[in-house]
């Protein structure tokens, strides 16, 4: 017994250094000034701080770190909303198709970004016009659209978590005369708060990752993310590796930042549905 | 369960938004699927082709020969993720494992990385002459590690850094699922004297399985459409050695513009991968008796 239990935490600690590797690699070559960058040294020299700073000093950086916080948040926020109201009908009633519309919910995530680039790319800039206003180029625009990806996780997440509540609390409080409103405001909403919670977060780090699609449909300052911005940085400036980690590095905090706070909760969150089983 | 259309009442508000922002760009992408349309053509507008487009993909190699690596990467990734996942899991719910949130916390780091800084940062660590992995390789074990000019190096880092940024994900899920487990079945399958593997087998398996195929699900369905990683670390190279379907699909309709042929491979994938799906979908829950 004993002994086993030192091999796995042998194993755990070289596991852990696998794991933290890379993200300890973008940390060291992002503390490097241009001439030592090819030390092939693993441990951080000096604290040199100027790829932080010339990052953080271009005005353009920090706003579309704003944009990408606007963008996840509301996003979240409304995938989440959303994602619970759906999530109650088709856990709670018996819906004709139910089982058709929530497996045809799922596809909206399976498809290749690439395929819907093109339809919400004409969608943004010549259906959606409404006078001088275009969904193009807009952080309504990227909102919205993060709903093909988030609200069918989290619609799939949300229903795994309701139907593990039993329906003979929803049944109690109707006894005792409450409107539907008031079972899902009273009785659902605080026992799915965890799920709510770990739903939030997720959604809020995809949200917060996606790419393609806001490259493809935003072109200025107004609502461009820090994912194109990293990706522009690599392909304009090429081997500024310094620069590039430290983008990569700032990029991935608030992140980090954000799951920090729910790390105890998430394995609760992600049950999707297995209390039922 | 409430036998009333109220019921859509609560779907309405989600259907409404996938159904502008999911269903009509698919319904848009299955019609411009039959018209020969690049706007940088001499003829910028659409025509008419029928089945031209799905006619010249079944002899595209290019596009086979993708859509095969792509699947070959993903039964590669999601099988291995899901078996070191299970191991993960286990281990890290021992009671034993001193230091246990730590490892959990350490291990759950990974998923919050966006995959384009994954990509970044794996390029860091591997493009020849900078990053350390060549290097070290080099002097410790004298292995020429060469991700822009050897095929099968390039694709089994992309390989690499997938079981890097999901496996945990796997982990996770598995974990929640483990918790779930009611523990008598368990005990029962221990007194009437089973041993380990079979436990494994006949309890633990068929009681994971809703969690298992959720999880085989949603790994599925990314690795079958990881566009952004890849393109960071090899921009689908060398040659075409992890040009993998989501980006060739991208290379088509983007740069070169080639919309409707872009339409029609879409298309394509989007059915493989819901075959696929449901294919899975049978085989765990359909004949093999267990929970159902």
């Amino acid at each position: 017994m004993r002994r086993s239990g030192i091999a796995s935490f042998v194993l755990w600690i070289c596991l852990t250094i696998l794991t933290l590797l890379p993200v300890w690699w973008m940390l060291v070559v992002s503390m490097r000034p241009r001439v030592k960058l090819y030390s092939k040294s693993v441990l951080i020299d000096n604290l040199y701080w100027d790829n932080f700073l010339a990052v953080l000093n271009s005005s353009t950086f920090l706003q579309y770190l704003w944009n990408s916080m606007v963008v996840a948040t509301s996003n979240a926020a409304l995938v989440c909303a959303l994602g619970l109201l759906a999530a109650f009908g088709l856990s709670r009633y018996k819906i004709s198709g139910g089982d058709n519309v929530f497996f045809w919910l799922i596809t909206n995530r399976m498809a290749p970004p690439a395929v819907f680039l093109l339809p919400l790319f004409l969608l943004f800039t010549k259906w959606f016009v409404f006078g001088d206003f275009m969904l193009f180029d807009t952080k309504i625009g990227l909102i919205l659209l993060y709903c093909v990806f988030n609200l069918p996780f989290a619609i799939w997440l949300l229903k795994g978590m309701l139907d593990g509540i039993p329906l003979e609390l929803d049944e109690a409080a109707r006894v005792d005369g409450a409107t539907t409103g008031q079972v899902l405001s009273h009785v659902i909403l605080p026992l799915a708060r965890p799920g709510l919670a770990v739903t939030f977060i997720l959604t809020w780090i995809f949200a917060w990752n996606e790419y393609l699609f806001a490259a493809t449909l935003t072109s200025s300052a107004d609502a461009r993310t820090v994912t194109t911005a990293l990706a522009e940085y690599v392909s304009v400036t090429g081997t500024n590796w310094g620069e590039m980690a430290a983008m990569a590095f700032l990029t991935t905090l608030p992140a980090l930042v954000v799951l920090g706070f729910v790390q105890k909760h998430i394995v609760t969150g992600l049950t999707f549905g297995a209390l039922k089983g | 369960m409430r036998q009333s259309n109220i019921g859509w009442l609560f779907l309405t508000p989600a259907t409404l938004i996938l159904f502008v922002v999911g269903f009509i760009p698919f319904i848009y992408i299955l019609y411009v699927g039959f018209f020969d349309w690049n706007t940088n053509a001499v003829d910028p507008t659409l025509r008419w082709a029928g089945l031209q487009n799905y006619r010249n993909l079944v002899f595209d190699t290019t596009f086979l020969n993708s859509l095969a690596r792509t699947l070959v990467f993903a039964f590669f990734v999601v099988v291995s993720e899901l078996l070191l996942g299970y191991v993960l899991a286990r281990a890290l719910m021992a009671d034993r494992l001193w230091g246990r949130q730590f490892f959990r916390t350490i291990h759950t780091l990974p998923i919050v990385v966006a995959p384009i800084a994954v990509g970044a940062t794996w390029r860091l660590l591997c493009v020849p002459g900078f990053g350390i992995v060549p290097y070290y390789l080099k002097l410790w074990f004298g292995i020429d590690y060469n991700i822009s000019t050897n095929a099968y190096h390039a694709f089994g880092t992309a390989i690499i850094m997938d079981l890097w940024h999901w496996t945990p994900f796997v982990t996770l899920s598995l974990m929640a699922g483990l918790t779930a487990l009611p523990k008598e079945p368990l005990e029962q399958a221990q007194i009437d004297g089973g041993n380990k593997l079979q436990i494994f087998w006949y309890v633990i398996v068929p009681m994971l399985k809703p969690v298992l195929l959720t999880t085989v699900f949603i790994r599925l369905m990314d690795a079958l459409r990881s566009v952004d990683e890849i393109w960071m670390l090899t921009k689908g190279g060398p040659a075409e050695a992890t040009r993998f379907i989501g980006l060739h699909i991208w290379i088509n309709v983007f740069p070169k513009t080639d919309y409707g042929y872009g339409a029609a491979m879409s298309l394509l994938t989007l059915y493989v991968t819901i075959v696929l799906s449901w294919l899975l979908f049978v085989a765990m829950t359909g004949r093999k008796g267990g929970a159902q």
